[in-house]
């Protein structure tokens, strides 16, 4: 396949923008934050989503979704990154609705599907318990009952936790943590009782919270997927869902340095435009080199299928994080003092792309899972 | 598609039958690179055979125009001749400046007569050509270059001296940037033109580099006189052909480190073992592991370039990115190289040590971010000519 967008993907493209560009500003995003939202998204726009289809971008067209595949995904992602969109877009669309459709039974995908392509449905995914992305170390174990499960335990940095109608419990059945065998996911209604969840003020204004699970008690037929055996699941849409956070970095990235080259261009110091100094313009050149390379290792992981997906995955969002870093941090400096002040908009592109790097493993998780996949 | 499936199987069945044994196993020093030219001496009858047979068919060169010995083949064509050399292990068939920067530019800016009298000759391998740009006092700033050529009717007078020039004492024929007019913009001054390496008063003096060998040289031209059916272009708009075949030249240097070879990863393995299923040094591990993710992403940033671009077009100031980074990362491969082998890359000689192999392309690698114009001047041409940048 030729590493280009297609036409189709284009068209997406074009139309992803100015929709993002007229609801979702980033101005949009500050009068979010400043105007006591407690979602962490506006359910307006949301439901503009919904009607362009977004929430089912993945689902096949049987239930009702658009099935326009991964890299339309990263399309919108890339996109929402450059203008700091937020939705629960990655929590419903990626990782819950691959998690229906690869683990799902007929009646979950029945219950679930259709209502996340309508995006009438918000899941969200409980796996961390730490502070760190770690889906094998998970401890919370499900003990059987007569009529099914007993959960207890608590998550942390639950993404989307405080609005979704279903959380993805992943939790031990058998085995110790640090296993990889013996994690099974559950299908947990949010309203259950003994589920209490604890939002947590990121930088970037987005939702991940702590729920805790208090013997919270679910039937047999609650099980997404094979029992005892959900890492291979679980992984699946983790790697849908960091595909999707590197496109976001990449935009993220995008956004931040090209408003710094605009900056450098129109700002004057000594009487000439600070973009005329040497040592900002090499900076400024290696900067767009490690943008343009992310460009194309991140089209390439959004390409992949089948067995290449978990390298090519790890590649992305590592180079993407780097990336993301660097492309970041440049552009404060380069914005001088104006940089550091909450009422430009430049420093919301730091804040958010922190979250993202860190969020189901930053960089050197992901270098790791690289060096690992090629025995070393 | 079904066409290109068709073209894989003749291909392979071609090669099959075409590429002798020895060619289809890696290279184990430069000398194994086959360069052609009048004076070449191969190291083998196959790999001789392996280069006419190659060039005979137009495939040295895979896409260029038929009518002037070129492939003749479209990208996708050429695509899959690539993969399957590669399938095979077959080494390249020919090295050659006339076809990674001469052609290009002769195919854009020659006229009809040189484009049938050089390139034919460039494809089979039968001219070696080296380039003559730097001058000492011309480097980085290149468009400074003062070889002066004087206008006697129907030929030129050359006189004055090039540097760093790669092969020139190999060489068959030069591409010589010369000066054509000492006033205005220096760059407006430039003329491009092609003439024979024994021409009455070329010397050619060979420097010896930082890692033993001695492929570049220093050029001296004492009343050369070059006829100016070999004048490229028009006189005085030499600056527009010699930019272009730096890009050329450009893309080709990008692709040093990409070409290669060997896991990082392996050979610190083999060197350093594994503890807990992890390479043993951690530090180590971590840095191979970084140059992993940014080669994987640049070699995918080729790919992508390439498939942007149409078939033998120049990509431009992005030629500039590549050859920048490309260049980083090969010196930062060698060096891990180094932190794997410790001393053994160190050492210069011995059969223990294949002759110092890793050593002197550990300081070969030095000069990529230099030939073909620095690091810091792609850096500023791509803040100048791709950001925008003031100044
Ligand atoms: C192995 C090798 C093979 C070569 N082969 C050929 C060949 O076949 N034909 C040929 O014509 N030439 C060849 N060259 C020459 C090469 O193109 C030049 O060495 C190169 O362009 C740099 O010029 P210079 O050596 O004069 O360095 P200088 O221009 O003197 O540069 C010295 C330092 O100053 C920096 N610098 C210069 N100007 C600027 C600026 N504006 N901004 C920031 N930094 C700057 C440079 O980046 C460099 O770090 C070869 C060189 C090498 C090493």
């Amino acid at each position: 396949m030729a590493l280009v967008y297609t036409e189709e993907e284009q068209l997406l493209r074009d139309s992803a923008k100015e929709f993002l560009e007229e609801r979702c500003s980033v101005s949009a995003f500050r009068a979010l934050r400043d105007t006591g939202n407690i979602d962490g998204f506006d359910r307006e726009v949301w439901s503009q989503m919904a009607e362009l289809g977004w929430p089912g971008i993945l689902v096949s067209e049987e239930h009702d979704g658009l099935e326009f595949g991964v890299v339309g995904a990263g399309v919108i992602f890339e996109e929402m990154g450059r203008t700091l969109a937020c939705s629960p877009l990655l929590s419903t669309a990626i990782t819950g609705a691959v998690l229906l459709m690869e683990g799902g039974n007929d009646a979950q995908k029945q219950t679930f599907l259709p209502a996340i392509a309508a995006g009438e449905k918000l899941t969200a995914l409980a796996v961390d318990e730490g502070p760190r992305h770690a889906p094998r170390a998970v401890a919370m174990r499900a003990e059987p009952t007569n009529s099914g499960y007993s959960l207890s335990g608590s998550k942390q940095f639950v993404i989307d936790g405080r609005v979704a109608d279903t959380l993805i419990v992943v939790a031990r059945t058998s085995g110790e943590p640090g296993d990889d065998a013996g994690l099974t996911l559950f299908l947990v209604d949010a309203d259950a009782e003994g589920v209490t969840v604890t939002p947590n003020q990121m930088i970037d204004f987005r939702s991940a919270d702590n729920v805790n699970f208090a013997n919270v008690q679910i039937t047999a037929d609650a099980v997404l997927g094979k029992f005892d055996q959900g890492a291979a699941l679980l992984e699946i849409a983790l790697n849908a869902a960091n595909r999707m956070l590197a496109a976001e970095l990449l935009g993220i990235a995008e956004e931040a340095f090209g408003r710094t080259v605009a900056y450098m261009k129109e700002r004057k110091q000594f009487g000439v435009p600070i973009g005329s100094f040497q040592a900002l313009q090499h900076r400024a050149a290696q900067v767009y080199t490690d943008i343009e390379l992310t460009r194309s290792v991140v089209l390439k992981a959004l390409q992949s299928e089948g067995p290449a997906v978990p390298m090519l995955t790890s590649l992305a969002k590592a180079k993407a994080c780097a990336t993301a870093q660097l492309a970041t941090n440049e552009s404060i400096q380069m914005h001088g003092g104006i940089g550091m002040t909450d009422e430009y908009e430049i420093g919301f592109f730091i804040k958010r792309a922190r979250v993202a790097q860190h969020t189901y493993g930053d960089y050197t998780y992901h270098a790791d899972r690289v060096a690992r996949m090629k025995g070393y | 598609m079904q066409d290109l499936e068709q073209f894989r199987a003749d291909t392979r069945s071609w090669l099959e039958e075409n590429c002798p044994p020895t060619m289809r196993t890696p290279t184990k020093s430069d000398k194994d690179y086959c360069w052609g030219g009048r004076n070449y001496q191969f190291q083998s009858d196959e790999q001789r055979l392996w280069m006419e047979r190659m060039g005979a068919r137009g495939w040295t060169a895979p896409t260029w125009p038929k009518e002037y010995g070129g492939g003749g083949l479209t990208k996708e064509e050429a695509r899959v001749l690539k993969q399957e050399l590669k399938r095979i292990g077959a080494r390249q068939a020919l090295f050659s400046f006339g076809i990674s920067m001469l052609g290009p530019a002769l195919l854009k800016f020659g006229n009809e007569e040189q484009k049938k009298r050089h390139i034919p000759k460039i494809v089979k391998g039968e001219t070696r050509w080296c380039q003559g740009y730097s001058e000492p006092n011309a480097g980085s700033d290149l468009a400074g270059l003062g070889t002066r050529a004087e206008d006697k009717g129907d030929h030129y007078v050359v006189n004055g001296q090039k540097i760093w020039a790669s092969y020139a004492d190999e060489a068959d024929w030069i591409f010589c940037l010369v000066r054509t007019n000492t006033e205005g913009k220096k760059q407006a001054g430039i003329s491009f033109v092609l003439f024979d390496m024994v021409s009455e008063g070329v010397t050619t003096r060979p420097i010896r580099l930082i890692s033993g060998a001695s492929p570049f040289c220093e050029i001296f031209f004492d009343n050369v006189k070059v006829p100016k059916t070999d004048l490229v272009g028009q006189e005085n708009a030499g600056w527009t052909i010699a930019k272009y075949l730096l890009t050329h030249e450009r893309e080709m240097i990008s692709g040093f480190g990409a070409a290669s070879m060997r896991e990082l990863g392996d050979m610190a393995v083999e060197m350093l073992g594994l503890q807990d299923g992890k390479l043993a040094d951690g530090v180590l591990r971590g840095d191979i592991a970084r140059q992993d993710i940014d080669a994987a992403a640049f070699m995918f940033t080729l790919e992508r370039t390439r498939d942007e671009a149409k078939a033998g077009v120049s990509l431009g100031a992005v030629s500039s990115m590549l050859k920048y980074y490309g260049t980083e990362l090969n010196k930062r491969r060698h060096e891990l190289i180094l932190n794997i082998e410790g001393m053994n890359a160190l050492a210069w000689d011995g059969e223990a040590y294949n002759n110092g192999a890793l050593s002197r392309s550990w300081l070969r690698t030095k000069a990529n971010s230099i030939e073909g114009g620095t690091s810091e001047i792609q850096l500023n041409i791509v803040a100048k000519h791709i950001l925008g940048l003031p100044g």
